[in-house]
C-alpha cells in the first residue's frame, strides 16, 4: 500500500485559514493528508507544539500564517518567523527539518494554498515515513527530539528568540541595535549548546554515566561533553556520583 | 427635535460598512442598501493594496463577516429607492427588494444550484473575463452568502431547484415593496469606473491586450480568472513589455473628464510592483505627466517601485496606440523629453482608468434632494465635507470626489460621527438587546458532549459518508448524542439543537459542518440561548478544508472527517466556560489640541453630550490654520476659525485648558487618566474614556535658499500675508515660486500634499490683483489632486508659468548687487535657462512637531512613523484608530493634509470613539490571555512581545498582569513564555497538546 503520511498544519484564523477555506469554496482539490489546527495567530504556535507533534510519529508539520505585514496582529507572523528559524536551525542537526514548514497564505490565495499543501505532501511522501512512527522506531531519534523539546522549553533559549525581533530591529536596553546575522550566531550557539546539554541531561537520567560514557552514547566529542556537564552541574541539574577508576561518574540531579 | 435611532446608509462597499459598523456599535439600527446581491464593493475585487500591499480580501473580509451577522445591521441587498420622504431626524423611504428568485431565509449558500446551472454567463466581479453561472453569488467570499438567479441569463430549465436540498429556489417569487423610518441617511453609493471605450486613440474594446486597470487588478488576484498569473487575453503569454497609460478619463477636459481621479498613480504604481513580483520577467513602464504620490508613505512607495522593482516612468502621455495585427503587440506613439515623436512596442497596455460619479448619480440627487457638483459627484463644502445640501443626509466615499480606501473609510466614520451628533437623542432606542437564559452551571460536571454533523444538501454528503462518521462519533469519549443534519445551519436545526442540549443535558456542543470563520457565531448563539456559555463550543471543518477538496477521494475524505472529529472531542473534553471581561467607561473625552481638528473633534464629542477637555499648548486656538487667510476653494478660513472657536466657547460641556501640556497618562480605555501641567506649573487631573490626538503639525523654516538672511526670500504663508495685508510691493514684477523645499528629500521624503495648492492659489490670488507680476513655478510633481486640479488650469490659463525640475538638480538662487537670479535645468527645456527675480517663495511644507511627538507618544503607548508623525493602528482600514484601544487620531498629527482632509478626521475620530463612549460598558472577549502567577517570573518577555500593550510588569509583585481590556487574544506572548506562566484561555497549552495527541492516536 502506498505510504499516506498524517501531516498536521496550524493555521491562523485570519488568512491561511481563510485562504484554506476558499480553496475549498473554489473546489480546488489537495491531497487528503492534513489535518488543521486553527489557531488565531501563527505566532501563537509554540515550537513545543511543532516538536509534540513529530514526537506523537507524525510525518509532517505545516505552519501557515498571514503574508508578513498582514498580520491581523500586527506583527504575529514575525514572531512565528522567528520561532520557526530557531526551530528548523535545530532539526537540522537530526535531520528532520525538511519535515516541517512555514509559509504564508492569503486570504485570497486558495490555490496557492492548496499548491503548498501538494507540495508539502509529496515531499513528506519522498522522505517516508517518520522515522518514529515506522515499524522500527527510531529510539534514537525520539531522544533527540526530546532533547530538541527541552531546548525549546528552556528559559534561555525563549528568552532570546522572544526577543530577536526586539534586539535586531527595534532597540536593545543601550538603544542600540544588533545587527541581525550577529544575533543568528549567538542564538545558532546557545541553541547548540543547549541541545548538547538536554541530550546529556535526559542520557544522565536513564543512567548515570562517565564522560567517556556519554559522549558514545550520544555521539558528542568528549570535549564538548565534559564543557556543557560543568554547565549542568552549576544549574544544579547534574552532579558528580562517584568514581570509576580515573572517571567520574555524573548524575542528573 | 423628535428624531428615530435609525440610519439608512446607501451602498454596501467599504465606505458603507464602515460607518454600519461604526453606527451599530454606538447603539444605532443600522440598514444598509446594496444594489448588487453583495456587500463589499470595488475593495473586494481589488487584489492588493497601497502603500502596503496589503491583501484586499484578507483586510476587508472580517469587516464583511462582521457587518453581515451584526444584530444591528439588516443588509438589504438587490434593492433600490423609489422615494423619500420627511426630514433630518424622521426619513421615510419607500424602497424595492428586487427579487432574488431564491428564498434568502432558507438559502444556506451552499453553491450546488451554482455548480449545477447549464447557463454560462458573464461574471462581473472578474470583469467579464471568465463565465459565471445564471444562478450565483458574486464571489466566493460574499457577505451575505446568498444565491440568487439572474433572470435575464435564466432559461428556466429548473435544474436548480432540483438540486436544492434546502428548498430555496423560487422561481416565481415576486419583488418586495418596503417602508422604513430612519433618523439619518448616509450616501455611499461609490464610482464607476471611466469607460475608455469613446476614446478611440487607445483602442480600448477593439485591441484584445489593451485591458483597463480594474481588469488588471483581477488580472493580478489569486482568485481572479488568471489565478494570479499576469498574462496577456490575446494568447496567454506573459507580457514582458507592459505599458500602463495614467490619466485614462482624468485631467483631459476636451475628451472626457476634467478633474483628477486622485488614486490612479498610486494604484498604478502599486500594480506595476504586484506585477513584477508576480512574474518577474514582466517590465513595467508607466506614461505619465504627473507622479501624485501625495498621501502617507505615498513618495516612499513612488521611489521602491523605481529604486526596488526597476519600474520605467516616462514623463509623457501617449497620443495614440495601434495593434500589429499579426503578434497582437501594441505600437504606442509618444513624445519624448527632448520633444522628439517616438514609437514604442509593448506586449500589452493597462489604460489606468478614473473615477466617475456613480451612473445613477442624477437620480440619487432627485430622489434624496441633494445637490451635485459641476461633474456630477455629490456637492459639499470644504468646510462641511461630509454634508450634502439636505439636513440629515451625509455623504461618504467616492460619491463626494475620488478618493483612495482610507478616504473612504474616513469620511464614512465622519459621516456616522455627524449621524451621532445628529440622532444622539435617540441613542439605543431601536436596537435589539437580546435577554438570554442564566448560564448553566457547568462546573464539576463531566463532559456530555452532542455532535451535531452535517451534510450540507450533497456538499458533505455527496463525499463523506456522514452516517458513517456519526457511528464513529458515538464511539469516542464522553460523547453523548450524536445526530446528523441536512443542513446543521438552518433555522429548525438551530430550535433542534436547543432541544437536544435540553433534552440529553448536553454541555459541550460539536458542529461538524463548515468553516467557524462564518458559521461559529451561529452556533455559539444557540447554544447560549439554551443556557451554555457560549465557549462550551468547537467546530469540525468537514466541508471547506475537507468534502470540497478531496471530492474525488471519498474513503480518505471519510476518514479525515472522523480525524477532525476526533480532534474536535478531544478538545471539548477539555474546554471550560469563559467569561467576557465588562469594564466601565467614563463618559467624557479629552483632545490634546486645539487647532482646526480639535476644536471640531470636541464639538463631536460635546453635542454628544459627553463632558469634553480640549488640552491645548498655546494660549490661542486654532494651531495651523492662523497661518492661512484662504481656501484655495476660494473660502475665507479666517471667518470660518473665528465662528467655530465661538461656537466651541459656547459649549456649556466642553471645557478648554490651554498654555497646558500633557504630563502625564494613567489607565487604559475607558479609565483614563491624564495628568495636565500649565505653564505656571500648576496641576490639574482629569478622568476620560477616550483620548483624541490632535497634536498638529508646524511650518518647517528653511535653511535653503539663505531665506533666513535675505527678506526677499520668502514662505508662501508670508507671501498669503503680504496678499491679504497689501503690503506685496509695486517693485516685484517677478516673482518665481520653488515647490518641494525641505520636502522629498533624503532626510524628508515624505510629500507636504498642501504645498502644490497653496502655490497656486497665492499665484491666482496675485494675478487677480496684479495681473502684470510675473509669476513662475518651478516644481517637481504638480499634485493638485481631485478637484483642485480645476485651480491649476485657472493658474496657467491665468498666466502662471509652470517649469519643472528633477529631484536631482534643485533650482539655484544667485545673489549679486541686490539682483536675485535663479538657474534652473528644466527637463522640458533641454538646457539651462536663468531668470531674474524680485521675490522668492518658498513651499515649505508641514513638520511634525517632533520634539513633543517624542514625548506624547510613549505616554499614550502610541507609536510614530519614520517621519515623526503618529502611526495609526492600520493605514487602510483603521486610519483614525490607534492599536493602543481608547486612543484615536485626527489632523496634521497623522500625517500632512488640507483643512477639509482636517474636519473630516476629525468626526471619523468622534465616530470611532462613539463607538466605545455610547457603550454603558465595554465587554472583551473571552479568549484572552491569562498569567499564573505562581510560575510567572517577572521577566518581561511577554510585555515586549505584545503589539497591544497588553501586559504590563507588576512591579511591587514582580510578576506580569495582563490588561484584560486590551488583550486581543493572538497568543503571541504564550509561544514565548519561558516559564509557561501566561497562556491563552481557549486555547490553551494543553487543549492544543489534546488536540495533537488526537491525530495521532
Amino acid at each position: 500500500m502506498e505510504f499516506e503520511p498524517k501531516i498536521l498544519g496550524f493555521l491562523c484564523n485570519w488568512c491561511s485559514y481563510a485562504g484554506a477555506d476558499l480553496a475549498g469554496v473554489s473546489r480546488i482539490q489537495y491531497p487528503p493528508n492534513l489535518r488543521v489546527i486553527r489557531v488565531m495567530c501563527s505566532g501563537r504556535v509554540d515550537p513545543v507544539f511543532v516538536l509534540d507533534a513529530l514526537m506523537k510519529g507524525l510525518d509532517g508539520v505545516l505552519v501557515l500564517g498571514c503574508h508578513l505585514g498582514d498580520c491581523h496582529y500586527i506583527d504575529g507572523n514575525y514572531e512565528a518567523e522567528s520561532k520557526y528559524r530557531a526551530l528548523e536551525m535545530l532539526l537540522e542537526n537530526i535531520n528532520l527539518n525538511d519535515r516541517i514548514n512555514l509559509d504564508w497564505v492569503s486570504a485570497s490565495e486558495g490555490m496557492r494554498f492548496a499548491d503548498l499543501v501538494d507540495e508539502f505532501t509529496e515531499k513528506i511522501k519522498s522522505l517516508g515515513p517518520s522515522p518514529i512512527s515506522s515499524s522500527t522506531k527510531d529510539l534514537k531519534l525520539l531522544d533527540e527530539l526530546q532533547a530538541i523539546k527541552r531546548v525549546f522549553s528552556n528559559s534561555r533559549i525563549r528568552s532570546l528568540i522572544g526577543r530577536e525581533r526586539k534586539i535586531t530591529l527595534l532597540e536593545n536596553t543601550y538603544g542600540e541595535t544588533i545587527d541581525f546575522e550577529k544575533f543568528n550566531k549567538i542564538l545558532k550557539d546557545a541553541l547548540d549548546s543547549e541541545f548538547y546539554r538536554s541530550q546529556i541531561y535526559l542520557s544522565l537520567l536513564k543512567k548515570s554515566a562517565s564522560v567517556k560514557d556519554i559522549s558514545q552514547e550520544i555521539n558528542i566529542d568528549k570535549t564538548l561533553v565534559f564543557k556543557n556537564l560543568l554547565m549542568l552541574r552549576q544549574r544544579g541539574l547534574a552532579d558528580v556520583a562517584g568514581v570509576d577508576g580515573l572517571d567520574p561518574i555524573y548524575k542528573a540531579l | 427635535m423628535n428624531v428615530v435611532g435609525s440610519v439608512l446608509i446607501i451602498g454596501g462597499g467599504i465606505g458603507g460598512t464602515q460607518a454600519a459598523l461604526d453606527l451599530s456599535e454606538s447603539g444605532f439600527k443600522v440598514y444598509v442598501l446594496e444594489k448588487t446581491t453583495s456587500i463589499g464593493g470595488v475593495m473586494a475585487q481589488l487584489d492588493k493594496t497601497f502603500p502596503t500591499n496589503d491583501c484586499a480580501m484578507c483586510i476587508v473580509s472580517p469587516k464583511l463577516v462582521a457587518a453581515g451577522r451584526h444584530p444591528n445591521i439588516e443588509l438589504i441587498i438587490n434593492a433600490e429607492i423609489n422615494e423619500v420622504l420627511g426630514d433630518a431626524g424622521d426619513f421615510k423611504v419607500k424602497l424595492t427588494k428586487r427579487s432574488l428568485h431564491i428564498n434568502p431565509d432558507i438559502c444556506t449558500g451552499c453553491g450546488v444550484c451554482g455548480q449545477k446551472c447549464p447557463v454560462e454567463c458573464i461574471d462581473l466581479f472578474n470583469e467579464k473575463m471568465v463565465k459565471n453561472k445564471a444562478t450565483f453569488v458574486k464571489y466566493p467570499q460574499a457577505v451575505p452568502l446568498l444565491y440568487s438567479i439572474n433572470k435575464d441569463k435564466c432559461i428556466g430549465c429548473g435544474v436548480c431547484e432540483g438540486v436544492c436540498k434546502a428548498g430555496a429556489v423560487e422561481y416565481d417569487r415576486a419583488d418586495e415593496i418596503t417602508e422604513l423610518n430612519v433618523g439619518s441617511i448616509i450616501l455611499a453609493p461609490g464610482f464607476d469606473e471611466f469607460d475608455p471605450t469613446p476614446l478611440s486613440p487607445y483602442g480600448y474594446g477593439k485591441y484584445q491586450n489593451v485591458v483597463t486597470s480594474i481588469e488588471f487588478e483581477r488580472i493580478l488576484s489569486a482568485s481572479g480568472p488568471y489565478s494570479g498569473l499576469v498574462l496577456r487575453p490575446s494568447d496567454g503569454d506573459i507580457p514582458e513589455k507592459l505599458a500602463f497609460l495614467q490619466c485614462v478619463g482624468s485631467r483631459d477636459p476636451h475628451r472626457a473628464n476634467a478633474f483628477c481621479s486622485s488614486v490612479c498613480c498610486m494604484y498604478t504604481a502599486k500594480e506595476a510592483v504586484i506585477a513584477k513580483e508576480h512574474q518577474h520577467q514582466v517590465n513595467p513602464t508607466i506614461f505619465t505627466m504627473d507622479i501624485r504620490a501625495y498621501g502617507k508613505d505615498f513618495d516612499k512607495y513612488i521611489n521602491r517601485a523605481q529604486d526596488e522593482y526597476g519600474i520605467r516612468y516616462i514623463r509623457s502621455r501617449v497620443s495614440h496606440i495601434r495593434e500589429d495585427p499579426k503578434t497582437k503587440n501594441l505600437i504606442l506613439t509618444y513624445e519624448t523629453a527632448e520633444g522628439k515623436i517616438t514609437n514604442e512596442v509593448f506586449n500589452m497596455v493597462v489604460l489606468a482608468v478614473g473615477l466617475n460619479p456613480p451612473e445613477d448619480a442624477k437620480k440619487i440627487a432627485e430622489i434624496f434632494d441633494i445637490k451635485l457638483n459641476e461633474y456630477g459627484f455629490c456637492y459639499t463644502d470644504p468646510f462641511h465635507p461630509v454634508e450634502t445640501s439636505k439636513l440629515g443626509i451625509y455623504v461618504c466615499g467616492a460619491f463626494s470626489a475620488p478618493k483612495d480606501i482610507p478616504e473612504t473609510v474616513i469620511q464614512a466614520s465622519a459621516a456616522a460621527g455627524k449621524v451621532n451628533m445628529l440622532l444622539a437623542p435617540a441613542r439605543g432606542t431601536l436596537i435589539t438587546k437580546k435577554e438570554y437564559p442564566e448560564e448553566i452551571d457547568v462546573r464539576g460536571k463531566p463532559p456530555r458532549i452532542g455532535v451535531f454533523i452535517c451534510h450540507c444538501g450533497i456538499n458533505i454528503g455527496g463525499v463523506v459518508d456522514v452516517p458513517g462518521v456519526v457511528e464513529y462519533a458515538k464511539t469516542l469519549p464522553n460523547v453523548e448524542y450524536v445526530e446528523r443534519n441536512l443542513y446543521t445551519c438552518s433555522a429548525d436545526t438551530q430550535t433542534g439543537i436547543k432541544e437536544r442540549i435540553i433534552e440529553q443535558n448536553l454541555n459541550r456542543v460539536i458542529v461538524a459542518s463548515c468553516t467557524p470563520r462564518t458559521h461559529e457565531p451561529l452556533f455559539q448563539e444557540t447554544i447560549r440561548e439554551a443556557g451554555l456559555n457560549r465557549y462550551l463550543f468547537e467546530m469540525a471543518n468537514i466541508r471547506d478544508q475537507c468534502s470540497w477538496v478531496h471530492m474525488h477521494e471519498p474513503e480518505k475524505a471519510t476518514e479525515k472527517a472522523k480525524d477532525l472529529v476526533r480532534m474536535a472531542v478531544g478538545k471539548a473534553n477539555r474546554i471550560y466556560p469563559l467569561k467576557r471581561m465588562v469594564l466601565n467607561m467614563t463618559h467624557k473625552a479629552l483632545i490634546i489640541g486645539g487647532g482646526i481638528t480639535g476644536l471640531n473633534t470636541g464639538l463631536g464629542f460635546a453635542k454628544q453630550g459627553y463632558e469634553t477637555y480640549i488640552i491645548e499648548q498655546d494660549k490661542k486656538l486654532g494651531g495651523y490654520a492662523n497661518n492661512i487667510h484662504r481656501l484655495l476653494e476660494e473660502k475665507s478660513v479666517n471667518d470660518y476659525l473665528d465662528a467655530l472657536i465661538t461656537e466651541v466657547k459656547n459649549q456649556d460641556n466642553l471645557k478648554i485648558y490651554n498654555n497646558s501640556r500633557i504630563k502625564q497618562v494613567n489607565g487604559y480605555v475607558g479609565n483614563f487618566e491624564v495628568i495636565i501641567e500649565k505653564e505656571d506649573g500648576s496641576e490639574n487631573t482629569l478622568e476620560s474614556g477616550v483620548i483624541v490626538v490632535a497634536t498638529g503639525g508646524k511650518a518647517y523654516v528653511p535653511d535653503e535658499y539663505n531665506y533666513k538672511n535675505n527678506d526677499k526670500v520668502i514662505t508662501q504663508i508670508q507671501l498669503e500675508n503680504q496678499i491679504f495685508e497689501n503690503k506685496l510691493s509695486e517693485d516685484i514684477k517677478n516673482i518665481v515660486m520653488i515647490q518641494c523645499v525641505g520636502s522629498r528629500n533624503e532626510e524628508y521624503p515624505y510629500c507636504s500634499r498642501i504645498c502644490c495648492a497653496e502655490a497656486i492659489k497665492n499665484a491666482i490670488l496675485i494675478k487677480e490683483k496684479y495681473p502684470e507680476k510675473e509669476i513662475i513655478i518651478l516644481y517637481r510633481d504638480i499634485r493638485t489632486y481631485g478637484f483642485k486640479e480645476k485651480f491649476y488650469r485657472k493658474a496657467r490659463e491665468a498666466g502662471v508659468i509652470f517649469l519643472r525640475f528633477n529631484k536631482e538638480q534643485p533650482p539655484e538662487l544667485i545673489e549679486n548687487n541686490g539682483i536675485m537670479r535663479i538657474l534652473l535645468n528644466s527637463p522640458q527645456m533641454g538646457e539651462q535657462i536663468s531668470m531674474d527675480t524680485e521675490l522668492v517663495v518658498l513651499s515649505t511644507g508641514i513638520r511634525p512637531p517632533m520634539k513633543s511627538n517624542e514625548k506624547l507618544a510613549p505616554m499614550l503607548k502610541v507609536p510614530l512613523n519614520d517621519d515623526g508623525f503618529f502611526l495609526e493602528a492600520h493605514v487602510k482600514l483603521r486610519p483614525v484608530d490607534f492599536a493602543t484601544e481608547g486612543v484615536f487620531l485626527a489632523g496634521l498629527a497623522h500625517s500632512p493634509k488640507s483643512i477639509e482632509e482636517s474636519i473630516m478626521q476629525s468626526y471619523a475620530a468622534v465616530s470611532r470613539a462613539s463607538t466605545l463612549l455610547s457603550k454603558e460598558q465595554i465587554e472583551s472577549e473571552g479568549t484572552i490571555a491569562f498569567i499564573n502567577p505562581m510560575k510567572c517570573s517577572g521577566c518581561g518577555l511577554c510585555v515586549e512581545t505584545c503589539s497591544y500593550n497588553a501586559v504590563s510588569l507588576n512591579e511591587e509583585k514582580h510578576i506580569a498582569e495582563v490588561n484584560t481590556a486590551l488583550c486581543k487574544g493572538c497568543g503571541a506572548c504564550s509561544a514565548n513564555c519561558r516559564s509557561s506562566a501566561i497562556d491563552l484561555l481557549g486555547f490553551t497549552n494543553t487543549q492544543l497538546y489534546l488536540v495533537i495527541n488526537q491525530y495521532q492516536q
